[in-house]
């Protein structure tokens, strides 16, 4: 206490630097982070390493301990990474170009060897795209064209996975997923040859689409008079001779008079005694 | 343990030189040698009060030669109720103290009660470490340094808009052809601290996987289904695999929903998709006249059958008598309204002036 009131600066000053030599003894190693414990550029532990299966906040993550000025701690992201492939031309066996994008997930699950093999997680992105890029060129150039857009495509990636896994276990990362972002034409003569494809695919459609329905309207049309010969025929069937005069009667009326709409053209008829309607004008013998 | 010393050695040094740390007067403060750097922001806090009031009060009497000089000269001064050597300092202890004790209190309160909002959980670290999540009301932790609590929106969806801004967006269908589609993707967070620990870019991670999802799945449809009747399959479709597959990274995400919003026919082939429009629509009329055309003829056909019909059952009942009636008002109405010549004798016919009769009944009709 004494020492305190004489010397109250160098009492803070010695009170801060042990609460700064207790911080960096024990190290807080947060949930996201693996630590790789560094004795004089030497590697003595890993801190909170990635465990399959393991909960979150099962262990690992917390209060730590390090002897310190002496251990340095190198910090590794736990989450799941990212790693884009720069996208690129791939040419399937039928010789067409696509151009792929495809990105591939990844772990660290094993700090100590990414840290000797690559060093900083900079430098494993660094490595590990070129690589990524290769295999998928590689895996999808083995296939045809048509293949690429199906869905066989997901057997391909699985493919692609495993042979970057083998890359990627040498670093001690552990790759998740590898997928196919996307698959373009490439600009140019192979963009403008589908687009005319489609366009004259469209044309064709157009027209077999207007044939079609002539083709219904005629059918249709077939159909109707059909039904109307059936209706009449029905009909008019039930006495031929009785229809044959009917009929008559009535076509007389419209090449003469005209059918109610049109008047017909003026007609003059010339008789003679002997035709039958007349027959009465003569006297009928009795 | 020798560096320490070394350390305190340095720092006693320090306080001994003549000069002064502070004698230049540029206030860079002690912190320089002794203080060791980082990560102790809050530990210091109530601690490191008391020292730094001083130093403040320092800066002006530039010139001192040694700290309890310097406590001297502040005396003399009476400034402000400042703290100095031997007796005077007592009281004043006491109201730091009492000040200390009082940031401290309230320090525990604000760092360990924690307000949670009904759409969000809050997320405990203790030293770092997961330890639990905090439903919505008031949770109550280990004050700060210990428990640290990150808040997370749960409830709240978002909106990640996809596709078809750039021109050059185009996807792939399975008959090969382009498509320019614009979705959105609603999704979110479903566990908290799977969001927040493991994946290091959440948000990039979905907006990959949902690209991934839809070029999938569309090239696995014709371009006419994926404009089509087919879209709400498709977001379907696109939803339960992205599910899956940031199931598969644990990303603690709900994909709540997909959502096509735009799936045309790119640019540059619009013209020929608005002639297969153009060229349905033809087809249709084409099809609805031959329609008008049937419906018609079936009507007039019952028609004239009915109407045959209707004389015929009256014609059973008297055959030969409604024949002739029907001759003869027939032949009434058709004689009646016609120009009528009867001639006797036999092969006269050439010699009558037919077109002339004819004209003089065009005249008779144009007079009327």
């Amino acid at each position: 206490m004494d020492f305190i009131h004489r010397r109250p600066l160098m009492a803070a000053g010695l009170l801060v630097l042990l609460l700064g030599l207790l911080l960096s003894a024990f190290p807080i190693i947060p949930e996201t982070k693996q630590a790789v414990v560094v004795r004089f550029g030497k590697p003595v532990a890993v801190l909170n390493q990635f465990e399959a299966g393991r909960p979150i906040g099962a262990a690992g993550a917390g209060i730590s301990f390090r002897i310190p000025f002496i251990d340095q701690i190198v910090w590794i992201d736990k989450r799941v990474q990212d790693v884009d492939m720069q996208r690129q031309q791939v040419i399937s066996t039928d010789q067409r170009r696509l151009e792929v994008d495809a990105f591939a997930r990844y772990r660290i699950v094993d700090p100590l060897l990414m840290y000797i093999r690559a060093g900083t997680e900079a430098q494993l992105t660094e490595q590990l795209r070129p690589i990524l890029g290769s295999e998928v060129r590689n895996e999808l150039g083995r296939i045809e064209f048509a293949q690429l857009l199906t869905p066989e495509r997901q057997g391909i990636m699985d493919s692609v996975r495993t042979s970057l896994n083998k890359i990627a276990r040498q670093y001690g990362v552990e790759v998740l997923d590898v997928r196919i972002k996307r698959t373009d034409l490439p600009d140019g003569a192979p963009l403008s040859a589908a687009f005319d494809r489609m366009r004259t695919a469209r044309e064709q459609e157009a027209r077999s689409i207007l044939a079609e329905g002539g083709k219904q309207a005629q059918i249709i049309r077939a159909q109707a008079d059909a039904d109307a010969a059936r209706v009449y025929a029905a009909s008019f069937g039930k006495d031929p001779d009785f229809y044959d005069f009917y009929r008559a009667m009535q076509s007389y009326q419209i090449t003469f008079i005209g059918d109610g709409q049109e008047k017909a053209s003026p007609t003059t008829i010339v008789l003679s005694p002997q035709n039958d309607y007349l027959k009465e004008f003569s006297g009928r013998p009795r | 343990m020798n560096i320490i010393s070394g350390w305190g050695s340095r720092v006693r040094g320090l306080f001994a030189d003549t000069k002064g740390p502070w004698g230049s007067g540029s206030g860079s403060g002690s912190g320089g040698g002794s203080e060791p750097p980082p990560d102790d922001g809050q530990g210091a806090g109530p601690w490191g009060e008391p020292p730094r009031k001083r130093r403040a009060g320092l800066n002006p009497a530039a010139n001192v030669a040694s700290l309890d000089e310097l406590l001297r000269k502040r005396l003399r001064f009476g400034g402000g109720g400042g703290g100095g050597g031997g007796l005077p300092t007592r009281p004043s202890g006491a109201l730091i103290f009492w000040a200390v004790l009082g940031f401290i209190a309230l320090w525990l309160v604000f760092t360990s009660i924690h307000s949670i909002s009904p759409g969000q959980r809050g997320v405990v670290l203790r030293f770092g470490r997961y330890s639990s999540t905090l439903g919505p009301g008031v949770g109550i932790t280990l004050p700060s340094p210990i428990d640290r609590v990150t808040k997370i929106d749960v409830e709240n969806i978002r909106n990640i808009d996809l596709g078809s801004d750039d021109a050059n967006d185009l996807m792939l269908t399975g008959d090969q052809n382009l498509i320019d589609i614009a979705y959105q993707v609603r999704w979110n967070i479903r566990t908290p601290e799977l969001y927040l620990f493991q994946l290091a870019q959440p948000d990039e991670t979905i907006r990959e996987v949902a690209e991934s999802a839809m070029r999938s799945v569309v090239s696995r449809v014709s371009l006419n289904d994926a404009m089509g009747d087919r879209r709400a399959e498709i977001e379907a479709q696109v939803a339960e695999s992205m599910q899956r597959i940031l199931d598969s990274y644990r990303a603690g995400i709900q994909v709540q929903g997909i959502a096509i919003k735009q799936a045309d026919p790119p640019a540059a082939v619009n013209d020929a998709f608005k002639q297969v429009t153009a060229s349905q629509q033809k087809a249709q009329s084409y099809i609805n006249g031959a329609n008008a055309y049937a419906l018609q003829l079936r009507q007039k056909a019952q028609g004239d059958a009915t109407a045959f019909d209707k004389v015929y059952e009256q014609y059973k009942l008297a055959p030969e008598v409604t024949r002739r009636r029907m001759y003869y008002e027939t032949m009434e109405q058709v004689l009646s309204k016609v120009d009528k010549t009867i001639i006797e004798a036999p092969g006269i016919t050439p010699y009558l002036p037919l077109p002339q009769v004819q004209k003089s009944t065009q005249q008779q009709e144009a007079q009327q």
